[in-house]
């Protein structure tokens, strides 16, 4: 009789799988919904959440990327409709622009005519300057300090706005500053009244927010998905989106987004995992690699020993194996780094020192410096994260850097931390108390203009609490040559003056320049019309997904 | 009775007390802050300060603590630092998805557990108490993350039969049949451990109660079968049913790992999220109505014994 009621519990049990079975497991019958032209696009991003969508993104540039660059527009914008050259600054909300030739602190924009939010309303010089309020101006009444955090460091010359008629804003500049454009490039434009009707409640209009871009936003659910439609009424008839829709989704777990692509969850994912990319071209993905404004680095603590010294840090780049690096551990994802840029952009220059892996010479440099290798070895300390925006595979990539300088005489201990603990940790630099028992740090940066390239980390007064000079970096020359470069509004000129401060920096070597990424992504072959640009940024009005 | 679970609900306030006043000092401990895991690591100070100024940041920990709990008394958890949203907005869909999930597991967990432990009990030492309790070993030492992990790659990547993350279709409207469809894998990659821990115990429960002597007077007095077996269930159901109400607060927990492998949008994804993000509020909202539910979940079980077993008195 006690196998009567085991009986009953395994035929409850039988049930029960089969239900389960019947719930999922049978084949199941297509999902396809009927799309519209152009198919919707489905891109699984980094972001462990959907960034900010009611005006400056919030999430760094994976925010500018997929939210800001989509559902608004700046007066100018970068043309990302080719991969071949980095991309120029063109005329977007602005028609043109010009420095007044009496007072190079003052600029005209002239703003497009025509041009209407989402909800409707006309963009005009009110407008920008209520936006610009928006994000400098602490006393009117639409400030909000956390979009004015997230784009703060990157219109640091920009001191007042004013209005000259209806469709002409004038800027003034802190200095002469030719990098303006560079500057006004980030900063995006938010229909004021949408924000009244929300309740003048920055959160609310993150829900149902207008812009003037090449998408709408149709649906957004906090940190699951963000739906964009396109603007069917955008002012440029050439970039009105050819996909249907646009899905983004945050999917943080590298795993998570792999397997949702090859199960057709998503038809794009950012950053493959590099050992997934053979197999994943293999089944007929498609893979997408190019260079950008992406340096992995080293920041050195010039305060003290050992990297206070020259001949330390280049033996130092000497020693690292980037080609091995890249080639090995990451399947050909990155290219060697011997500058903060890479060869063929405009301000490489043609430095005196080039990296190129070898051990002998930087044993020699480190003899010269008084290290034997034997008796006297380098001892210094990096801190390093576990992962992190643009952080690539950190502890694979430092371990292989610690086996590089091991062999050459350097002893190198990874610190590793928390990635948003070791931003923290960094801010105030290396000439802080609680820096300074570290000899270098590794967070990655970009170098998409000018003031990220060099003003933020090289000119003397970026020097922490202004600006992230960590090291700090101080040389005259290269102040000159920065400020030259700033007030030089000759484009052609103001490169070969910033190639004249990165053959400068090659040769001085402030860093451990190691590698460039090359931005992988992958994409399902239903993906077509899609450009890779040399940039953090990318064109979504490009693709679409074949039905 | 009633006296009984109003002393039991007064005596959780300070358990939930002590849980917030551990988890703030945690908190704020660790390395990192929200405001800089909001902003640029180049933002300007001044920023930052009218930021941690307008959220409360700049008062002593203390007076952030008290005033929190000051605003839980009135049910306000505060806003997410990172969406910006109400925590209890954030929270009622992410605990309602964790609980679907939760519910599917607990309901596969036990009934499989339940069913392994008895069989094993009733046929212990041979072949079919070896191949459960293998089974329920199995279960417990597997890391649910691992086998998740292992799950996509069969049944999504491999044979492209279930859906690999998320709870709805990422095209298209979703139905039911579409979120049940989402449930499968990580529904089984969550059953396993209490699937496993039930089996164990109900196998020693049963066993132990199999023992007693009253088992071999009611068959000496030729008892039907079902009805000794009956008795045998009941009188080996308590301990087995305290674990199902402890197994059953870890799953409406969420787990962390399985949740986020799968991508699923509950609790344990949003704790996970909101470590990262140092999204304090979320953190502390969650934390605190999770520990509510062990409150709860254990006393609800402790009446339960008593409705079973009558000589469990509550007075």
């Amino acid at each position: 009789m006690e196998r009567s009621i085991v009986g009953r519990v395994h035929g409850a049990t039988f049930l029960l799988l089969m239900a389960l079975v019947a719930m999922g497991m049978l084949p199941w019958l297509p999902t396809v919904e009927a799309q519209g032209r152009g198919g919707v696009l489905r891109i699984g991003m980094t972001a462990a959440d959907i960034p900010y969508t009611g005006g400056q993104p919030d999430q760094g540039f994976e925010g500018f990327r997929f939210i800001g660059y989509q559902l608004y527009d700046p007066l100018v914008r970068w043309d990302l409709s080719q991969g071949e050259k980095l991309p120029a600054i063109v005329p977007a909300l602005a028609e043109s622009w010009e420095v007044k030739a009496d007072d190079p602190t003052k600029w005209i924009f002239k703003l497009r005519r025509g041009v209407k939010f989402h909800d409707g309303t006309d963009f005009n010089a009110d407008a920008v300057l209520w936006n610009w309020d928006a994000i400098k101006n602490k006393d009117a009444p639409q400030y909000d300090p956390r979009q004015a955090g997230q784009v703060a460091p990157r219109i640091t010359v920009m001191k007042s706005w004013r209005k000259l008629d209806d469709y002409t804003v004038e800027f003034t500049t802190t200095r002469p500053s030719s990098f303006v454009p560079y500057q006004v490039v980030y900063i995006f434009y938010v229909s004021p009244t949408q924000w009244q009707k929300v309740g003048r409640d920055w959160q609310a209009l993150a829900m149902n927010p207008a812009g003037t871009g090449a998408f709408k936003l149709a649906r957004l659910v906090p940190r699951e998905r963000a739906e964009l439609e396109p603007n069917r009424d955008y002012w440029d008839k050439n970039r009105i989106p050819k996909a249907e829709k646009v899905i983004l989704f945050p999917m943080p777990e590298v795993t998570t987004r792999l397997a949702a692509l090859r199960t057709g969850q998503v038809d794009w994912i950012e950053v493959p995992a590099p050992d997934a990319i053979p197999s994943l071209r293999q089944a007929g993905f498609q893979i997408y690699l190019r260079p950008y404004p992406h340096n992995w680095t080293y920041t050195l603590n010039l305060t003290g020993p050992p990297w206070n010294d020259k001949l330390v840090r280049q033996a130092a780049n000497y020693a690292v194996d980037r080609d091995g690096l890249c080639k090995s551990l990451l399947n050909e994802t990155c290219i060697q780094a011997i500058g903060e840029v890479y060869p063929g952009h405009p301000w490489f220059g043609n430095p005196k020192v080039r990296y190129e892996y070898n051990p002998a010479k930087a044993r020699e440099l480190l003899k010269q410096a008084g290290y034997d290798g034997k008796t006297k070895r380098v001892k210094t300390s990096v801190l390093i994260s576990t992962s992190g925006s643009g952080q690539m595979l950190p502890l694979p990539m430092n371990e292989f850097v610690q086996e590089n300088f091991r062999d050459v005489g350097i002893d190198l201990e990874l610190v590793t931390i928390e990635w948003n603990a070791l931003t923290q940790r960094v801010r105030p630099g290396f000439q802080h108390a609680d820096m300074a028992q570290f000899g270098a740090f590794n967070i990655s940066y970009n170098f998409q203009e000018p003031q990220s390239a060099f003003v933020r980390f090289f000119h003397s007064t970026s020097v922490p609490p202004v600006g992230a000079n960590r090291q700090p970096y101080l040389n005259p020359e290269v102040d000159r040559l920065i400020e030259a470069a700033e007030s030089e509004f000759d484009l052609d000129k103001q490169n070969q003056l910033l190639a004249q401060v990165h053959e400068i920096l090659v040769e001085d070597a402030p860093w451990i320049f190691i590698v460039h990424d090359l931005n992988p992504r992958a994409m399902s072959p239903k993906v077509k019309g899609f450009v890779q640009p040399q940039s953090w940024f990318v064109d979504l009005t490009l693709p679409w997904v074949d039905k | 009775m009633w006296s009984y679970i109003v002393r039991r609900l007064l005596l959780g306030i300070p358990t939930l007390l002590g849980v917030t006043l551990i988890v703030f000092s945690l908190l704020h401990l660790a390395p990192g802050d929200p405001i800089n895991a909001m902003l640029p690591p180049d933002a300007p100070q001044e920023v930052v300060e009218m930021i941690k100024e307008q959220m409360g940041f700049n008062k002593p920990l203390p007076v952030q603590y008290w005033r929190w709990l000051k605003r839980v008394a009135v049910g306000d958890l505060g806003n997410s630092i990172a969406t910006r949203r109400p925590v209890l907005d954030d929270m009622r869909e992410a605990l309602g998805n964790t609980f679907i999930l939760a519910l599917s597991a607990a309901v596969l967990g036990f009934t499989l557990g339940v069913t392994l432990g008895t069989t094993a009990a009733f046929y212990q030492g041979r072949w079919l108490d070896k191949l459960a309790s293998a089974t329920a070993i199995t279960g417990v030492s597997l890391p649910h993350y691992w086998v998740g992990i292992l799950l996509i790659i069969v049944f999504s990547v491999e044979l492209n039969w279930l859906p690999a993350m998320g709870m709805r279709s990422t095209i298209g409207e979703s139905s039911l049949r579409d979120v049940a469809r989402h449930m499968v894998l990580p529904t089984i990659a969550l059953s396993l451990i209490p699937m496993g821990v039930i089996m164990r115990m109900a196998r020693a429960s049963v066993l132990e109660i199999l023992s007693q002597e009253f088992v071999m007077t009611l068959r000496a007095k030729g008892l039907w079968s079902r009805t000794v077996t009956r008795h045998i269930v009941k009188n080996a159901a308590p301990p087995v049913l305290t674990l199902m109400g402890l197994q059953f607060g870890y799953l409406l927990g969420g787990s962390v790992l399985v949740e986020t492998v799968f991508s699923w949008p509950g609790s344990g994804f949003l704790l996970n999220l909101s470590i990262f993000q140092r999204d304090i509020p979320v953190l502390q909202g969650v934390i605190l109505v999770l520990a509510a539910f062990f409150v709860i979940l254990n006393l609800f079980v402790d009446i339960l014994h008593s409705v079973i077993d009558p000589r469990i008195r509550r007075t």
